[in-house]
């Protein structure tokens, strides 16, 4: 199974993917995948999105030992692939930039883009202050009030927060809002989509612009282990940084791809964000793929202690991958990405991004399992500055266990999903 | 499937051809009355079943051509504020597409207008498509108009909607290349609808200045009938517009009549005596 075939002409990953938006982004998204098809052919761009990645953004980033965490979790020998140290503070720059550059090929005047946990929106941001574009960027208000430190960032860089009260008044309705906007200034305006969803050709151009992870990956993992990884993880919200690092192993069929979706208060509950896990196909934001529904097929809303994967749906291309029996999905609850969070902090020196903490806390299961002699691959998409406040708050709030696998909701994540139960009206689950 | 609806035996519907084209019908009606069609739009179950029911009954009485019913959706990317807000009423309300299809079924006991259902892809087909058009033949639904369904991705619904008889219709915009509208013009069937403004359902203005070439040119392409819609809200736009196309659709001006009512009576008054100012300003 060759991926780097996906997808087809139509922007087919399997029976995942295609166009179902209004026909009046139409012309905009053919025009922006002809755009993109010719730069690709075009060293110039290639060279300049190359120079912005090396001098601008800090890359490559390194790939990590693990000692402390590897002697934890048995001997496997982990590895971390730093995202968390690029510039803005995740891997989101990758695919801003490369987007940037085409928005100015096709000589669109204003940039919009969505945000969750307000990484894309500080990435988008970043972005358009570099090349000196208006930027403004939806956030849920939920988020905006969660992620207080982003939205700040965000207005440093001269972007404008437009917090978006809709529905659940997180990522879904700040994408829905997103969408209104370029349905209505489609001309001048250049649409900044920061995960591998949405309509073709976004699923496929946003892991384009994020497989440097997994090509510089995939070389350091085997300059210092001298073999490819056992397995690699990746949280999963969107799936932009797991695609990323996915698409360089999708081929090498004994790495295991392991996917940690926010498992939020717990699967059997209705508060998580696990779409892979637990969702059914359906059409939301433009593709394909599995999302969260109810059986009338409106869209169900998603939770996660993490902004950026309090998602109710996924990238085409992580349904087909999963349909492929390519993924090994290790959902992880609010409570374990909680505790992976401090877990890195203390272990490594590495406060990971609560997105990151998901694949933290999937990888020490992995690496438990793997033992002595295993090689486990983290992507450690983004750094956990961002985050400290919530969660200071939320240990204050309740310290945690020494050592937790809690399952249920703990008080701490109560403490957090109270406002989100009040701003959300009239809405059914 | 709702059980009310699976509960009541409906005779078999005819086969597809034999069944009366109850839109072609209405715009050859306008044609010969050389006027536009005047086509409204209320949210199904807005706030509730039963004053969604008296609603579009109330357009009806009140002239409309051809009535659109929306099945609420909870993430409704073509619209604006309004058409938002009255699926999220009519999704606190509970309302399914079974109980939009209820609601056309009525219309239907009572009048032989077309009626179309509009709304997005998810929720018309998470019963299966099969449930779906057996669903709109059986309420005499004619038409599925789906915003965020493209002529290229339409195989899913297609030959299922052909089989049963319902009209599946496409929308262009002003954004459309003559390439799309022709593929939108050979794929659909019914009529085409016109997306008079860039932008979503409600949120400004259509000029007749501006569409009109637009329009024209759509209509050099196709024999089908032309509606333009998402930018009129009062009679005078109405009167500027029809003589443009072979329908005129009004939504959210008619939307934001219903939430702004009081009694289910009162509202439904108001709803009639605007689609009535509208008729009447297509007429001269």
């Amino acid at each position: 199974m060759k991926t780097a075939a996906l997808p087809d002409e139509r922007g087919r990953f399997g029976a995942f993917g295609g166009r179902f938006v209004p026909e009046t982004l139409v012309p905009a998204l053919d025009e922006l995948e002809q755009a993109w098809r010719e730069a690709r052919a075009d060293p110039a761009f290639q060279a300049e999105l190359d120079e912005l990645l090396r001098r601008y953004a800090g890359r490559e980033t390194p790939v990590s030992e693990a000692p402390r965490m590897s002697a934890d979790v048995g001997g496997c020998r982990v590895l971390l692939k730093r995202e968390d140290l690029c510039h803005t503070g995740s891997h989101k720059l990758n695919n801003t930039l490369g987007q940037i550059l085409l928005a100015r090929r096709m000589g669109k005047k204003r940039i919009i883009a969505e945000t969750g946990a307000g990484q894309h929106g500080v990435a988008t941001a970043t972005a358009a202050a570099l090349f000196g574009l208006p930027c403004e960027v939806y956030q849920g208000a939920v988020d905006v009030e969660r992620q207080a430190l982003n939205v700040f960032r965000m207005q440093l860089l001269g972007a404008r927060v437009i917090p978006v009260t809709a529905g659940s008044a997180t990522l879904k309705d700040a994408m829905n809002e997103a969408l209104r906007d370029w349905v209505t200034n489609v001309r001048d305006t250049h649409y900044i989509i920061g995960s591998v969803a949405g309509p073709h050709p976004y699923p496929a151009m946003v892991r384009t612009f994020q497989s440097v992870i997994g090509r510089e990956a995939r070389r350091q993992v085997l300059e210092l282990a001298g073999r490819l990884p056992d397995a690699v993880v990746a949280c999963v919200g969107g799936g932009s940084n797991a695609m990323g690092i996915f698409s360089a192993f999708v081929d090498d069929a004994h790495v295991d791809l392991v996917a940690a979706e926010a498992a939020g208060l717990g699967l059997s509950t209705a508060k998580h964000g696990a779409s892979l896990a637990k969702g059914t196909p359906g059409v939301l934001h433009g593709s394909r793929s599995y999302v969260l529904q109810d059986g009338h097929g409106q869209i169900q809303e998603a939770h996660s202690i993490s902004a950026g994967l309090d998602y109710p749906g996924v990238g085409p291309e992580l349904a087909y991958l999963k349909d492929q029996g390519r993924l090994t999905l290790l959902p992880q609850t609010d409570a374990e990405a909680l505790d992976a969070f401090q877990y890195l902090a203390r272990m490594e020196g590495i406060i990971p991004a609560l997105e990151s903490a998901h694949a933290i806390s999937a990888a020490r299961k992995v690496a438990r399992d793997a033992g002595p002699g295993g090689l486990v691959l983290v992507n450690v998409s983004g750094r956990g500055d961002k985050d400290v406040e919530q969660v200071r708050k939320m240990l204050e709030a309740a310290p945690p266990p020494r050592r937790t696998r809690a399952r249920a909701a703990r008080p701490a994540t109560k403490a957090k999903a109270r406002p989100r139960a009040a701003a959300r009206k009239g809405g059914r689950r | 499937m709702n059980p009310r609806t699976a509960r009541k035996p409906r005779p078999a519907p005819p086969a597809a051809a034999e069944r009366p084209d109850r839109i072609t019908a209405a715009f050859e009606r306008c044609r010969a009355e050389h006027r536009a069609a005047l086509v409204t739009y209320v949210m199904g179950g807005d706030p509730d079943l039963a004053t969604a029911r008296a609603m579009a009954l109330a357009c009806v009485e009140g002239g409309a051509d051809l009535v659109e019913l929306g099945v609420p959706f909870s993430d409704p990317i073509a619209d604006g504020p309004t058409i938002q807000a009255a699926a999220q009423r009519a999704l606190g309300a509970g309302t399914t597409l079974e109980d939009v299809l209820g609601i056309a079924a009525a219309v239907r006991a009572r009048s032989q207008v077309p009626i179309a259902l509009m709304g997005y892809l998810n929720p018309m087909l998470a019963g299966g498509v099969e449930a779906l058009v057996r669903g709109c033949a059986d309420a005499g639904v004619d038409a599925l108009i789906i915003p965020d369904l493209l002529p290229e991705e339409a195989e899913v619904l297609a030959p299922a909607a052909a089989e049963a008889g319902v009209k599946l219709v496409y929308l262009l915009a002003p954004t459309s290349n003559p390439a799309r509208v022709e593929a939108a013009a050979r794929a659909a069937t019914g009529f085409l609808y016109f997306v008079s403004v860039t932008g979503v359902t409600g949120a400004r203005h259509a000029v007749a200045e501006e569409i009109a070439p637009l329009v024209a040119a759509v209509r050099a392409r196709t024999e089908l009938p032309v509606v333009i819609g998402f930018g009129v809200s009062t009679p005078e736009q109405a009167r500027a517009l029809g003589p443009l196309a072979d329908g005129v659709v009004v939504g959210s001006a008619i939307v934001k009549r219903i939430a702004e009512g009081r009694s289910r009576r009162a509202r439904a008054e108001r709803v009639k005596r605007f689609v009535r100012s509208l008729g009447r300003a297509l007429r001269r």
